[in-house]
This record gives structure tokens, C-alpha cells and sequence, in this order.
């Protein structure tokens, strides 16, 4: 072990696992985005936004997010979308976490007693009004676990991105294995910071859990 | 923005077959690796000897926690430096292999929990020994449970063989490069891979169902 090299190189992976801190939380968004979203549609009876969802979700979970990834970032100048690499990163994870948002959310949603939905339309509550404020509460306590477990999934398929040139964890890790040949050092470097976002991610949404998650 | 041009996947599709057949070479011997590596994990993970159970889930821990590109990087990159000098193939199968263990052990080690204890005591006092126990009649039961859980992480380990490309391993992912480097067109090329992972994908979750069904059926 070479500490003095990992003391000079620690202050490079502090601004690294700052970006992907960065990268995970703005993908998390629009993955609870899309999700919402598209676990709505999917659920909706209408076919013009319930297929869209399907062919969405099949798509995203049925292929590698690393070519999802690609086909974004080097082929979309194809298609006259040209991304610098942290936008393009934002959009791959989002969309991809997104595809797996949708089903923890359906399946909260689907959780919620039938009851609840029979009684609100019963009372006289419109369609949309039963699912705003009837279901969706209920559900967002069911589907706090799920998303947390997809949340700790995306911060470590963010490494992902290194691939298309990213400066995050694990580029870092990558870049100065080759310039030191001392990759036992990177890696456990790395890796601390790596366990330490992911511990401090989930010990908050374990508080989250504890506060808010309802039990059927 | 020039024009898409679909026709030259078809004039590549030998490299990208090639490609995708160490795709499957890949999977299935990391798949075969992680099974049998996650059952000592599992059983480790709740051994009642200290001295095995907090190494194990230590092990588990940082492997859980880490990126599976990060293991893939110290493996190819790290072992070197202690001396041992693996093939970019055998790093990625080894790297694969090792990073969805550490998922099966979890599961198996759900599945080993959630068979009732009744069972662990009616074995013993039937005169079984400890590792009898858990080989004839906890193990049997438990990978009933465990069937489903794994087969997502089977689904899993398909698409995230993708990475070892990243290492050189000339599965798809890299295939698709090469005739990316060929012909400039990343677009057409990576959804062509896309593609072709996306029916490996269905078929590999078609098996999986009827598997699933199997073991279900022996309740």
C-alpha cells in the first residue's frame, strides 16, 4: 500500500464521487419523472398511452443500459443530437432507471386496496381526483423500498458512464490505474467512496422508510 | 444530419453472430460460476463459527456496494500486479461471475432463512448431521423460494455482460464497436446489438419462466 499516492490523488476522487452524486440524483429524478409517468399510462385503459408505456418499459429493461448509453451518446449526433457527456449520461441513466421506476410504481399503485378506488368513485370523487388524492398517497408509502432498492442500483450502474468519458468514480479509478500502475490502491480508493454514498443513501431512505412506509 | 442506412448491419452480421456468441459462452460460464460460488457465500453468510461469518460478509458487502465495472477493472488491471495474469475473457467471466455470486448468496441466503426452523430441528433429531441437514433438507426446500429471485438475476447478469467490453472482451458490445469503427455509423450498429440482446433477453426469460413453473409445481 502506497498511502502517500493515495493522498495525493484523494482530493481528484472527492471531486469525482461529488459528480456522481451529482449524476445519480438528477438520473433519479427523471426516473421518478418518467416513472410516474409511465405507470400511469401503463395502467390507463386508453391503448394510445397504455402501449407506448409497454413497448417504453420492454424496451429499456430488455437491453443493456451501457448500449443505451451509446446509441445517446455516439449515435445521436447521427440523428442530429449532439451531447456533451454528463447530459447525455443524465438522459441514459434517467431514461433507463426510469423503465424500472415504472413497474415499482405500477405495482404499488396495483397494491392499493380496490376497495379504496370503489369507495372514492362511490362517494361521488372523479376518475383523475380518486387517483390524485385516493390512490397515489397510499401508494407512494408502498413504494418507498422499491425505489430506494432502483435508487442504490442506479448509483452503482452510474459507473456506467465512465464509458462515454464522464469524469466520475470510477473513470477517475480507471484514469489513474494507468498512469499508476497501482491498481489495488485505485480500487480500494474507490471503492470506500462508493460504500460511503451508497451506506449514506441508504441509511436515508431507511429514515424515510421508518417514517413514512405503510405495511399491508 | 445524414441518412440512416439500416443495410450495412446485414453486410456486418457475421461479426456481430461471432460476437454474440461469446455473448453466450460469457453468460452461461459466469452464470455456472455464480451459482456455484453463491451457495458457500450463502451459507457462510449465516454460519454460527464467527471466525467464517464476518469475513464472508464483509466480502459481501464491499462486492455488494462496488460497481460491477470497478471489480471488473481490479480484476483485469489488479491481479497483475500480485503476479496472476488472466486473458481479458477469463477476467470478465471471473469478474461476472464473482459480482452476481455475491447477489445469489443474498437470495440463497433468504431462501435458506425462510425454510422453516421446524424443519432444521425435525432433521437433527432424526439424527442427520449438521451438513446433512442443510444439504438433504434445507437446500431441496430453499431453492424453491430462491428460483424467481434468481432468474432476475440471471436476466441481469445478460445485459451487464455488456461492460466486459470495456476490457476487451470480444463479445457484442465490442463487436458492434469494430464494425462502428468500419463503417461510422454507431447509430444503426448499437441498435442493432440492442436488438439482438433484447431477444437473447426474452428467450433467456422465457427458459426462465418455465423453470420457475417447474419448481413451483413441486410445492
Amino acid at each position: 500500500m502506497d498511502f502517500e499516492l493515495i493522498q495525493r490523488v484523494f482530493i481528484y476522487f472527492v471531486q469525482a464521487a461529488w459528480i456522481t452524486v451529482e449524476l445519480s440524483f438528477l438520473s433519479v429524478c427523471i426516473g421518478l419523472c418518467l416513472g410516474l409517468i409511465g405507470a400511469l399510462c401503463k395502467l390507463s385503459p386508453n391503448p394510445w398511452l397504455h402501449y407506448p408505456a409497454r413497448v417504453y418499459v420492454s424496451i429499456f429493461r430488455g437491453t443493456p443500459c451501457l448500449i443505451q448509453l451509446f446509441i445517446i451518446y455516439f449515435g445521436g449526433p447521427q440523428i442530429g443530437l449532439q451531447l456533451e457527456p454528463f447530459p447525455a449520461a443524465v438522459i441514459g441513466l434517467g431514461i433507463n432507471i426510469g423503465s424500472y421506476m415504472t413497474e415499482s410504481i405500477r405495482g404499488a399503485i396495483l397494491a392499493v386496496e380496490s376497495g379504496q378506488i370503489e369507495a372514492s368513485r362511490s362517494l361521488g370523487v372523479g376518475k383523475s381526483q380518486t387517483m390524485i388524492k385516493v390512490i397515489l398517497p397510499q401508494a407512494a408509502r408502498l413504494m418507498i423500498r422499491p425505489l430506494g432498492i432502483n435508487t442504490i442500483a442506479l448509483i452503482k450502474g452510474s459507473s456506467l458512464v465512465s464509458a462515454i468519458s464522464v469524469v466520475e468514480l470510477t473513470y477517475t479509478a480507471h484514469r489513474y490505474i494507468g498512469s499508476t500502475y497501482r491498481p489495488f490502491e485505485m480500487f480500494i480508493l474507490a471503492a470506500i467512496f462508493y460504500l460511503a454514498i451508497i451506506s449514506i443513501a441508504s441509511f436515508l431512505i431507511q429514515k424515510v422508510d421508518n417514517r413514512y412506509a405503510l405495511s399491508l | 444530419m445524414e441518412g440512416l442506412n439500416f443495410s450495412v448491419v446485414l453486410e456486418y452480421y457475421p461479426i456481430l453472430l461471432e460476437g454474440l456468441l461469446w455473448t453466450c459462452i460469457l453468460c452461461v460460464s459466469s452464470i455456472a460460476l455464480s451459482l456455484v460460488c453463491g451457495v458457500p457465500l450463502a451459507v457462510g453468510s449465516i454460519s454460527k463459527n464467527r471466525a467464517v461469518q464476518l469475513p464472508t460478509n464483509f466480502f459481501l458487502w464491499v462486492f455488494r456496494g462496488t460497481p460491477l465495472l470497478l471489480q471488473l477493472f481490479l480484476i483485469y488491471f489488479g491481479l497483475p500486479q500480485i503476479g496472476i495474469y488472466l486473458s481479458p475473457v477469463a477476467s470478465g467471466i471471473l469478474g461476472l461471475g464473482i459480482h452476481y455470486a455475491v447477489y445469489n448468496a443474498d437470495v440463497m441466503r433468504t431462501g435458506i432463512v425462510a425454510v422453516e426452523s421446524g424443519q432444521h430441528e425435525g432433521s437433527r433429531s432424526l439424527g442427520l448431521s449438521k451438513a446433512q441437514t442443510m444439504r438433504k433438507v434445507i437446500i431441496p426446500q430453499a431453492l424453491r423460494n430462491v428460483a424467481p429471485p434468481l432468474g432476475n438475476n440471471l436476466i441481469a447478469l445478460l445485459k451487464e455482460s455488456a461492460l466486459v467490453s470495456i476490457i476487451t472482451v470480444p463479445e457484442l458490445t465490442l463487436s458492434a464497436q469494430r464494425a462502428i469503427s468500419d463503417t461510422f455509423r454507431p447509430f444503426e450498429f448499437y441498435i442493432a446489438a440492442g436488438a439482438i440482446y433484447y431477444c437473447v433477453n426474452y428467450l433467456l426469460e422465457l427458459s426462465l419462466k418455465r423453470v420457475e413453473m417447474k419448481t413451483a409445481m413441486y410445492r
